[in-house]
């Protein structure tokens, strides 16, 4: 099977791996890197539970392949917390418990991220939308929106 | 299993060459989002993925003087961000940004779109109302060809051997022109179109329609133009007699199937309503040009 080297950032660190052309990142991830907080819900990109940034945009890391990421950029939910200092993303779904299984939260936060990157103070039914390719099976959103929202607002409060 | 090799070429020159040495069995590779599923539902087993991400034509938008060009692998989210290109075609970026999730938005290319040509792709009544046209290299050298005719039915295109499409490219929009585009799915976002309608119009100075062009997807195998809107909206404006002769030439345009999404009797009747929400959209961006 046709071996590729890749050489890639990921969370900040530089990282080489092999993969076959099959291989998904996530399967990269998972299988050979052993970082087991993106998670694998249909595998095709369907539920978002796979959901990375790769080079600044949110991606589903299902339908990305392992060897098309040679000097890419790759932000994952291992990379999120700093040190023991959770992100208020990850603090807000805490404090109000958007979590239950917890299978859709890796994929959630970084989408979540990504969005308030780009729109930092959102409507709900923007989140919504923004959320739209994330699937939960638990909580049924709304405490999930609400975290969101409520971040939103700190991480306006502390920039400005 | 066939041993599955990747090749990213920099150039035309080499995609051409490469695509052209392994025939069937090579496929081009833009943001997956449609090749990957289906490898993974093993509709195909291609022994070579070509992608064409680094070659930097089909990574651009140009504006150019006369025409738009817009590069194969340009994504959704990119169309998106581009004000301008929004301000000039908006029916068509409006098009692609449905496409997926803010996820499948980040790799779903416009080149990709047309050419896994699927018959409720999103992106391609509003090209086709656009005139828009596919700018394939190939052994030969470059052609072009307008968007209807590239498409030749369900996941069928008229692609040769080595050949692949590098752009789309969209003429300057008149002064006092607007396009738009809509579909109907179940859902509020992440579906498939049961009907997509896009439709482009230009307007005389005395507020009459000059010129018009309605296309339809997922109600016959590939999208279709409704050849009697032209005739239709022509020299009139849009009011109650000619909306209604609009939505009774489309449906009269569709050959839908019957599926889950939809009946055929629905199909036909929504082609209609959404040809005059798409119409009024279109006409009020118009006269705002
Ligand atoms: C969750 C999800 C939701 C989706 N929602 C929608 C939707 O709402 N509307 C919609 O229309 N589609 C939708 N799609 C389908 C898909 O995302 C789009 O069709 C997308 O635009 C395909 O682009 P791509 O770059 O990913 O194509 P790829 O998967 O890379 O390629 C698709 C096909 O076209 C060929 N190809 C690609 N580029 C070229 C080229 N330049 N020249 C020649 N051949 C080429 C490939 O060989 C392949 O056969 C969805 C897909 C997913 C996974
Ligand atoms: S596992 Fe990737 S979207 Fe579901
Ligand atoms: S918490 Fe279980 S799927 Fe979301």
């Amino acid at each position: 099977m046709a071996r590729n080297l890749v050489t890639a950032t990921i969370n900040g660190d530089e990282v080489e791996f092999t993969c076959s052309t099959e291989q998904t990142l996530l399967d990269v991830l998972r299988e050979d890197l052993h970082m087991m907080g993106t998670k694998n819900g249909c595998g095709s990109g369907d539920c978002g539970a796979c959901t990375v940034i790769l080079n600044g945009r949110p991606v589903n890391a299902c339908l990305v392949l392992g060897v098309e990421l040679d000097g890419a950029n790759i932000e994952t939910i291992e990379g999120m917390a700093k040190g023991n200092e959770l992100h208020p993303l990850q603090q807000k779904f805490l404090d109000h418990a958007a979590l239950q299984c917890g299978i859709c939260t890796p994929g959630i936060l970084l989408m979540a991220k990504a969005l308030l990157e780009k729109n930092p103070d959102p409507t709900e039914s923007e989140v919504r939308f923004g959320l739209a390719g994330n699937l939960c099976r638990c909580t049924g959103y709304d405490k999930i929106v609400r975290a969101v929202l409520d971040a939103a607002v700190e991480m306006r409060a502390s920039k400005s | 299993m066939v041993d599955l090799r990747y090749e990213s070429p920099e150039t035309i020159e080499v995609a051409v060459a490469l695509l052209a040495a392994e025939g069937q069995m090579a496929r081009v590779f833009a943001g997956g989002t449609d090749l990957l599923v289906q490898m993974k539902e093993e509709l195909v087993e291609p022994a070579l993925l070509v992608d064409i991400k680094k070659i930097s034509e089909t990574r651009l938008i140009a504006i150019d003087p006369d025409q738009v060009r817009i590069g194969a692998a340009v994504t959704g989210a990119e169309l998106g961000e581009n004000e301008q290109l929004k301000a000039m075609w908006p029916g068509v970026v409006e098009a692609v940004e449905l496409i997926g999730s803010a996820q499948v938005q980040g790799r779903a290319t416009i080149g990709g779109n047309l050419c896994n040509a699927s018959p409720a792709a999103d992106s391609v009544p509003a090209l086709i109302a656009a005139e828009a046209r596919a700018v394939i290299a190939g052994p030969d050298g470059i052609r072009e060809v307008p968007v209807g005719e590239f498409l030749t039915g369900p996941g069928q295109t008229s692609l040769g051997l080595g050949e692949f499409v590098t752009s789309i490219t969209l003429p300057k929009p008149p002064e006092h022109g607007g396009d738009a585009y809509l579909r109907f799915i179940p859902r509020t976002e992440m579906d498939i179109a049961v009907v997509g309608a896009g439709l482009s119009v230009v307007l005389n100075p005395d507020g009459t329609c000059a010129a018009a062009r309605l296309a339809l997807g997922a109600v016959a195998p590939t999208a279709r133009l409704v050849e009697a809107a032209s005739e239709i909206m022509v020299g009139n404006k849009l009011d109650d007699t000619v909306l209604e002769a609009l939505s009774a030439a489309a449906s009269e345009t569709c050959s839908p199937i019957d599926d889950k999404r939809g009946t055929i009797e629905f199909r036909t009747k929504v082609a209609g309503v959404l040809a005059c929400r798409v119409a009024k959209i279109a006409w009020r961006r118009a006269e705002n040009n």
